[in-house]
């Protein structure tokens, strides 16, 4: 699920403060966000996936491979079909209703493949920071400027796993049901229904747990630990990295009219750091047992 | 000293409502006392609580006339976010109620939003964990927990600000028996040591009542009864038995009084009369697990058989064969069940949370696999979640199921309702006309249903009984996952008792919830299982039988019990009340 809310567990990056976390999956999602060249946004997205296995949310960040490859492959096939972009055409496919003359091209088709790996690396980006940080400490983190806007931020990614139990029970009942099943719009409008009366219900809960009157919280100082440093660190040198090889015109890559790109040293310098620096921090493992370790203790405890 | 609730000539009306929610209650509520809600549904007490907390008016919208003060604090004057302070509410339904990722941040948002020293949350989290005796849940995150540590944690929120009273709307509904029980202990505990104000509005009085200093009954918006636990018995006896416990009507039935508060002193009340069952073994009296026969223990400590229920020669409606339900990544859900029900019998599914009663009843529907095993039914099987509200889509009860369904559930005459607009029981009746289905359906071989009677009061509960009944005698087999022994004796001919994944007993409903601590029925608890007497009125025949022996021999009758001998050693199935002809006071 890549919007579940983050669950402790034994990791680097679990242990460090939110705003760190934060930090750096923000610097991860930057070259994204900048670059349209493949092996950068190849590694970005590889770079998310690996940092979440080493924090051990591996299952999560799979199932979020898994629920954003299809919507990569829809951007990728879109985009030659409404672009009219591109030199090279690779395919004539005729006047087609709404879409007009189509020509596919190659510049449009490997643009669209760029689209999708920067979705999908912004999907993974996304997931991580799901899976790694804990909205409980970025509700702390910002209600110190805006309470309530961090609040509705924060619940509203609590909110997703209790809307997805809300919808297996209806499904589950739409299941047990006799005779015709009703329509999606039927389904569609009870469902939403449904969301309207959970969000009242947590409103409620919300206001007698005193909401409503919310205080600017006293601001509290803790010292930074050795993950909070190396994380921080990292994010900064992912965010300069990304600037100065932005600034400096290296990865370049266009796709229109031809397709060209920077394809020397820098680009896979830049790729490799971005790739590999996210994961430094997880090597210092002092004071987290092995996995096979706890899961003996665990047992032992039982 | 301020009244910690003080209400005068309060009337209240929600929005476009035709009739008042609250009208023209007066009331007090002093600090340090532990008050009990009682009434039907939609009597009044949840409007009663939220206006306590103030989302009546203010998040409820809404007319009010009135006084309404809380801790001193005028209640239109302040909104709920200012009476947190003063008062802790609990509701229903513990997961809308929990807002954060883990039990910690949970107990520490209340003392966050008054702006508390990080020194002052922490020792605020500590205290409250360590009085609900969640401590160890603290680093757990808030999805992983189950019903009843949900409602605990949420409790402990409630709690966690030292509020002056605390607002309690059916905290146990969702709860096992052992759970409910050792919520309400709880509530007496923090009544007596923190001096805690206490407000709960329930529907299983016999559960609360013992722990109760005051009583208030609702009807209609109206405060009807004001009194103490006995007072309200006695009131409840003649002017609404629908809310008289079950120890009340029992010794009422046999003629004896004073109405009893609790097991104890209906014990004592049936000692003064020389009509105590001796002690004996109370050790659950069911036979072999996953057979439905019984073998019964009796008073004076011979065991004899008892014919099993009545089972058809044709096959059975449904038959488990070692089911095994193993989650890749947890412990084992089920651990080789094997059941089996025939057609027409009644079976009632109890366990403790977590035991794997809804997890079997979705294998048994279908809606799972099982790792191994197998499940085979003859025909179709209906299930009925627990959230009815899970089944509704349309916009018209007449959309919802087939007008034949509708009439077979008694709602043809609200087919142009919207469905929302339905009470809790009303809806809960036209979700069982869509799993059953109309004529173009064919009837299905078993119903099950899990925990159908959640949040009802006992008239709706009889009623429901009274349909699962007439459904039964159709040949229709019903299976019923609840925590509430009470309709299961109303509705079962058998009782399975799941532990862990697994079936511990398994026999006919007057043994196994006769012989129990928990899962037992409150007649059964008074007189320790004595005749397998479950319900009042069974009871009530067994202590008049026994009274006129004790009459007639009153030299062998010991002061404090009757002579084991003079008790029958298990009730006849006869004894038991057949759902259809439940008797509504």
């Amino acid at each position: 699920m890549p919007l579940r809310s983050a669950s402790r567990s034994a990791s680097p990056l679990h242990a460090a403060r939110a705003a760190v976390g934060c930090a750096l999956c923000a610097a991860l999602a930057l070259p994204a966000l900048l670059f349209d060249s493949p092996p950068v946004l190849g590694a970005v997205a590889l770079a998310a996936l690996l940092a979440g296995c080493a924090a051990g949310a591996g299952r999560q960040l799979a199932r979020a491979l898994l629920l954003a490859l299809p919507f990569t492959l829809v951007i990728a096939l879109l985009n030659p079909l409404v672009t009219r972009n591109g030199l090279t055409v690779i395919a004539r496919l005729g006047e087609a209703p709404v879409l007009g003359r189509v020509d596919v091209t190659l510049e449009a088709l490997v643009y669209g493949c760029v689209l999708g790996l920067r979705a999908l690396a912004l999907i993974l980006c996304c997931a991580l920071y799901a899976a790694v940080v804990d909205p409980d400490e970025v509700l702390r983190l910002f209600r110190r400027v805006s309470f309530r806007s961090a609040l509705t931020a924060t619940l509203a990614t609590r909110m997703v796993p209790v809307l997805q139990r809300d919808g297996r029970r209806m499904a589950d009942a739409q299941r047990c049901r006799a005779g015709v099943a009703p329509s999606r719009v039927a389904l569609v409008r009870a469902v939403a229904a449904g969301a309207l009366d959970r969000a009242v219900d947590v409103a409620a809960a919300l206001e007698v747990r005193g909401y409503g009157t919310a205080r600017r919280p006293p601001r509290v100082r803790a010292s930074w630990s050795r993950h909070d440093v190396a994380f921080a660190l990292v994010a900064a040198l992912l965010l300069a990295l990304t600037v100065g090889a932005r600034l400096g015109g290296v990865a370049r890559f266009d796709a229109y009219p031809l397709v060209h790109g920077g394809w020397g040293a820098g680009t896979w310098l830049l790729s490799g750091a971005l790739l590999l620096l996210p994961l430094v921090p997880f090597l210092d493992r002092r004071g987290i047992e092995p996995r096979a370790a706890a899961l003996a203790l665990a047992w032992g405890r039982r | 000293m301020t009244a910690a609730l003080a209400l005068e000539r309060l009337t209240y009306a929600y929005p476009g409502a035709d009739a008042p929610a609250l009208d023209d209650v007066t009331l007090h509520v002093e600090e340090g006392e532990l008050v009990v809600l009682a009434g039907r549904s939609g009597s009044g007490k949840s409007t009663l609580l939220r206006l306590a907390s103030g989302l009546v008016p203010h998040v409820h919208g809404g007319t009010v006339s009135g006084a309404a003060h809380v801790a001193g604090m005028d209640v239109r004057a302040h909104g709920p976010g200012e009476l947190a302070a003063v008062a802790g509410s609990l509701f229903q339904d513990p997961e809308t109620q929990v807002v954060m990722g883990t039990v910690r941040n949970e107990l520490a948002f209340p003392l966050e939003n008054r702006g508390e020293s990080p020194a002052a949350i922490a020792r605020g989290v500590e205290e409250a964990s360590l009085a609900l005796g969640i401590a160890h849940l603290l680093e757990r995150p808030t999805h992983a927990l189950s019903g009843g540590e949900l409602q605990r944690v949420a409790l402990a929120a409630a709690l966690v600000g030292r509020p002056r009273i605390v607002l309690l709307d059916e905290p146990t509904s969702q709860l096992d028996p052992v759970a409910g029980d050792e919520l309400i202990g709880l509530l007496r505990r923090l009544n007596e040591e923190w001096g805690t104000t206490i407000l709960l509005a329930e529907h299983r009085l016999e559960r609360c009542l013992s722990a109760a200093d005051r009583v208030v009954a609702m009807v209609d918006g109206r405060v009807a009864c004001d009194a103490d636990p006995a007072g309200f018995l006695a009131w409840a006896h003649d002017a609404a038995p629908a809310l008289e416990t079950p120890g009340a009507r029992l010794l009422a039935s046999a003629g004896l009084g004073p109405p009893p508060v609790g097991v104890k002193q209906a014990r004592a009340v049936l000692r003064a009369h020389s009509a105590l069952p001796p002690e004996g073994p109370a050790a659950l009296r069911a036979g072999p697990v996953g057979s439905g026969c019984a073998r019964a223990a009796l008073p004076g400590g011979a065991r004899a058989s008892s014919p099993p229920p009545a089972r058809s020669a044709a096959a059975p409606a449904l038959r488990l064969r070692g089911v095994w339900v193993e989650p890749r990544h947890s412990m084992p859900i089920l651990r080789g069940v094997d059941l089996s029900i025939a057609s027409g019998e009644r079976v009632a599914l109890m366990g403790r949370n977590g035991a794997g009663k809804s997890t079997l009843l979705r294998h048994v529907a279908g809606l799972a696999s099982p790792t191994r095993g197998k499940v085979s039914a003859s025909g179709r099987v209906a299930l009925l979640l627990q959230n009815p509200n899970d089944y509704l889509v349309h916009e018209r009860v007449g959309d919802e199921a087939q007008p034949d369904a509708l009439s077979a559930v008694g709602l043809a005459h609200l087919r142009d309702r919207h469905p929302r607009d339905l009470s809790g029981g009303e809806r809960q009746r036209l979700a069982l006309a869509i799993v059953l289905g109309g004529e173009d359906v064919a009837s299905p071989a078993l119903l099950c249903l899990d925990e159908p009677t959640r949040g009802m009061d006992r008239a709706h509960k009889a009623d429901l009984a009274v349909l699962l009944g007439r459904l039964a005698a159709t040949g229709t087999a019903l299976l019923v996952a609840t925590h509430d022994p009470e309709f299961a004796a109303l509705v079962a001919d058998r009782v399975v008792l799941l532990a862990d994944g697994a079936p511990i007993a398994d026999g006919a409903a007057a043994e196994v919830l006769s012989g129990g601590w928990y899962f037992a029925t409150e007649t059964a608890r008074i007189l320790r299982g004595a005749g397998g007497a479950l319900d009042p009125d069974a009871g009530a025949a067994l202590v008049r039988a026994q009274l006129d022996a004790a009459a007639a021999w009153p030299a062998a009758a010991s002061p404090a019990v009757a002579p084991a001998a003079a008790w029958p050693a298990a009730a006849p199935p006869a004894s038991h009340p057949h759902p259809t002809e439940v008797h509504r006071r």
